[in-house]
């Protein structure tokens, strides 16, 4: 029987050059629920859809808010994500506290990029399971960024990552163009119907289920959840306005 | 407060650049730099049943020079941001103001992560209750400033906080720290706590009947604070230019800026 | 040789007689400053309504000793900041090279000359930097022997100004002056700007010239000053800062009325 000899540790490269337990982390990711990231001009949102484990349990936390002027979406891991975020919240207030500044979302993101890549380059490591999406806004304006657990790092104009989250980057490719100058209530409809797009066909977004969060330009990074968000549900889907109102019936 | 300060140099004003003659042919000076300075000022805090008023002059000195006219006392701790948005914690430090501003961020920072950590704003007798070990972890290189905390407790009721340098702490209806605390606090103390003040005509001696002491509304205690600096304004020189106050309720922290007088 | 290693690479102990441990140690414990050796004087700043003016000499003095003529103690460490120096020479070098290898770690991450970069340090953000450094050294009981003033833009373009000393205190002004200038200088610019109020109505002329107003009273009654100094105005078109200037228009015509000592003894 077929047994791969290169993924025992996270530093060995196999013959073809691929790092096998890197590319195991990035399928954790994919079993996370999808979240997606979009950036205009003036503001970067974040959507993400939760899953509640059973019908009786909460809804796992998608969205953490790290410093008023940015935030974090998960996708993977929870328990490493929290690792990363913990790290990203000290080294905020660090540059709040040592230079009165926010702390440039490039910077923090290279951070984070820098942190993963060492667990890729030693023997009792193993890379983090999760992928992030970073929305916020520095002095240079709005930016999303990627991080994968490879420790790459991207800036992203829109960006998808978690379960069948190629539906959400079909959606967000076919309407790259009119993100750079939509609004801020046009960009979260965009981020909702780009959510929309990777649940199955049975399945709805609910007050329950969705995350939203907004920084923009003058605007701290805030996180929405519960009836916060029900007027932008209903607007981002026709077919809502119809029915009852917000809070569908879902599992009916 | 320079009285308290035992080593401090007495002679000499400034204190940035050593003013004394080096002692010659002395055996090597140890320790001659002191890593304190006293930057003058007051603050006060009083409160009611449903507000604390905590307030604080500008000035800020060291020895007979006047550093700024506008260098605030009084601090918001925890809320969101840069601004501290949303806080409900005021903390007040006079003394050595390098010593009192490190010791406000790292509340600040402790409050900010605890919100994180847990979901929700600390409450303030928690707040107080960390400032204290604050304090007292640098028991051994204090921190030279005297603090106040103030906010509104569990029940919504004013809730102030007194500290010494190195962390006892208790819970009172008012205080005066700082350069003015002596002129201030007997003031305080007739006026809020209703000290030597009998019922007229209860009698004399033992037969007296004290007035006894009941919250103030908001208003007086407004009014008290602006007599009390205007008052220690006349006989202090380190205390004037200006009087920050900022006013605790349920319904946020509202900040006032009164001019005082700046000679 | 031998196999023991520690004698490997020493002189011989038969031939030069038993090696002196001694000088493997320091010849006594590490010292930390008590007090400054070379200093500088004041400095002074003021604020106007574009920006900001700050100035200093170009003395150093060793104890009374006029000993370097020619040290210049402003720096611009950006296009929106100054920092002017007074008090210890060799601590004021040890804080210019930490300037430099802050801003080395600012101009890899960020394009330093693109007009649109706005993620580098502001005049504020130097100054709390500052206020850090000096502060964890007077905590440490190691203090950097110097009085800064912080000169230039924030992060909002508004004019900004502060001061730190070796205690790590901090505070801000619409003028401010160290050392001696706190005494001399300070009156002269406050009449200028009382308050923060007064800053909008001040223009940049009028900030230069009570700035080489104050410099020249100082080098009248500062015996450590000289008539050589540095001048530098911040705006949000940039920095001119003039290295060399000479004061001007100065005159000792009082000095002809002085009696008690030097050639009118009585």
């Amino acid at each position: 029987m077929f047994r791969n000899n290169y993924d025992n540790d996270a530093i060995t490269f196999s013959p073809q050059g691929r790092i096998f337990q890197v590319e195991y982390a990035q399928e954790a990711v994919k079993q996370g629920s999808v979240v997606v990231g979009v950036v205009s001009k003036t503001h970067a949102v974040l959507a993400a859809l939760k899953r509640n484990a059973e019908e009786l349990s909460s809804y796992q936390k998608k969205v953490i808010p790290i410093d008023s002027h940015f935030g974090i979406a998960l996708a993977g891991l929870a328990s490493d994500a929290r690792v990363l975020s913990n790290f990203m919240k000290q080294q905020a207030l660090a540059s709040r506290l040592t230079y009165a500044r926010a702390i440039p979302l490039s910077e923090i993101v290279s951070r984070i990029g820098d942190k993963a890549q060492v667990n890729t380059q030693i023997y009792s490591k193993r890379p983090y399971g999760v992928g992030l999406l970073i929305a916020g806004v520095d002095s240079r304006g709005p930016h999303l960024y990627e991080f994968q657990p490879s420790g790459v790092t991207q800036e992203m104009v829109a960006c998808g990552i978690g379960a069948r989250s190629q539906m959400a980057r079909t959606y967000l490719e076919r309407n790259l163009e009119v993100f750079a100058d939509a609004s801020r209530e046009e960009l979260i409809k965009h981020a909702l119907r780009a959510l929309k797009e990777s649940m199955s066909q049975d399945k709805e977004l609910t007050v329950d289920n969705t995350s939203v969060g907004i920084a923009g330009v003058g605007e701290d990074f805030v996180l929405y959840e519960g009836q916060d968000i029900a007027e932008w549900l209903d607007a981002s889907f026709d077919s809502r306005g119809q029915t009852e109102g917000e809070g569908m019936d879902v599992d009916s | 407060m320079a009285s308290i300060l035992p080593g401090a140099p007495q002679e000499g004003i400034g204190y940035s650049f050593s003013q004394a003659a080096p002692n010659a042919a002395s055996e090597p000076r140890q320790h001659s730099f002191y890593p304190y300075s006293d930057n003058g000022g007051t603050s006060l805090g009083i409160s009611g049943t449903d507000f604390t008023i905590m307030a604080a002059d500008t000035r800020n000195v060291s020895g007979y020079s006047i550093n700024t006219r506008y260098s605030p006392r009084l601090y918001l701790i925890g809320g969101e941001g840069p601004e501290n948005k949303g806080a409900r914690i005021v903390l007040s430090v006079v003394g050595f103001t390098a010593d009192g501003s490190a010791l406000k961020e790292r509340l600040d920072n402790i409050v900010k992560m605890y919100k994180y950590h847990h979901g929700k704003p600390m409450s303030v007798s928690a707040c107080a209750q960390r400032l204290s070990h604050l304090l007292y972890s640098k028991r051994f290189f204090p921190f030279y400033v005297s603090a106040i905390l103030g906010g509104l407790d569990e029940e919504g009721k004013g809730a102030l906080y007194s500290y010494d340098y190195v962390g006892s702490y208790e819970r009172e209806q008012c205080r005066s720290a700082g350069a003015a605390s002596s002129l201030i606090m007997p003031f305080l103390d007739n006026q809020v706590n209703f000290k030597n003040q009998y019922q007229p005509g209860s009698g004399t001696g033992h037969n007296l009947q004290a007035v006894v002491a009941e919250p103030l509304p908001r208003e007086r205690v407004t009014q008290l604070v602006r007599d009390a600096f205007t008052s220690a304004v006349e006989r202090h020189i380190e205390v004037g230019d200006g009087l920050q106050m900022m006013i605790i309720t349920k319904d946020g922290v509202q900040e006032k800026y009164v001019e005082l007088k700046k000679d | 040789m031998n196999h023991f290693p520690e004698t490997w690479g020493r002189p011989r102990d038969d031939v030069y007689g038993p090696y002196n441990h001694g000088y493997l140690q320091a010849p006594a414990p590490n010292q930390h400053t008590q007090s400054p050796i070379v200093t500088g004087t004041s400095v002074v700043a003021i604020k106007f309504k574009d920006g900001v003016v700050i100035a200093t000499d170009n003395l150093a003095s060793y104890g009374s000793l006029a000993r370097f003529t020619d040290v210049k103690r402003l720096r611009k460490f950006n296009e929106r900041t100054v920092i002017g120096f007074g008090g210890d020479i060799s601590d004021m070098q040890h804080l210019d090279r930490l300037l430099n290898s802050l801003s080395i770690k600012e101009n890899y991450q960020h394009d330093a000359t693109d007009e649109e970069d706005t993620d580098g340090f502001s005049a504020d953000n130097v100054h709390t930097y500052l206020s850090k450094v000096m502060y964890a050294r007077r905590t440490k009981f190691d203090p950097l022997w110097n009085h800064m003033l912080v000169a230039g833009l924030d992060s909002d373009d508004e004019p900004f100004l502060a001061s730190v000393d070796l205690l790590g205190t901090t505070f801000s002004s619409p003028s401010l002056a160290t050392g001696y200038g706190a005494h001399l200088a300070q009156p002269i610019m406050r009449k200028v700007v009382p308050d923060e109020d007064a800053v909008d109505q001040v223009t940049e002329e009028q900030a230069v010239k009570v700035i080489k107003e104050c410099m020249k009273v100082l080098f009248y009654r500062d015996a450590r000053s000289l008539d050589n100094y540095s001048i530098a105005v911040i705006k949000k078109e940039g920095v001119n800062l003039k290295l060399d200037e000479k004061l001007e228009n100065q005159s000792w015509q009082f000095a002809e009325r002085i009696r008690g000592y030097g050639t009118q003894v009585n």
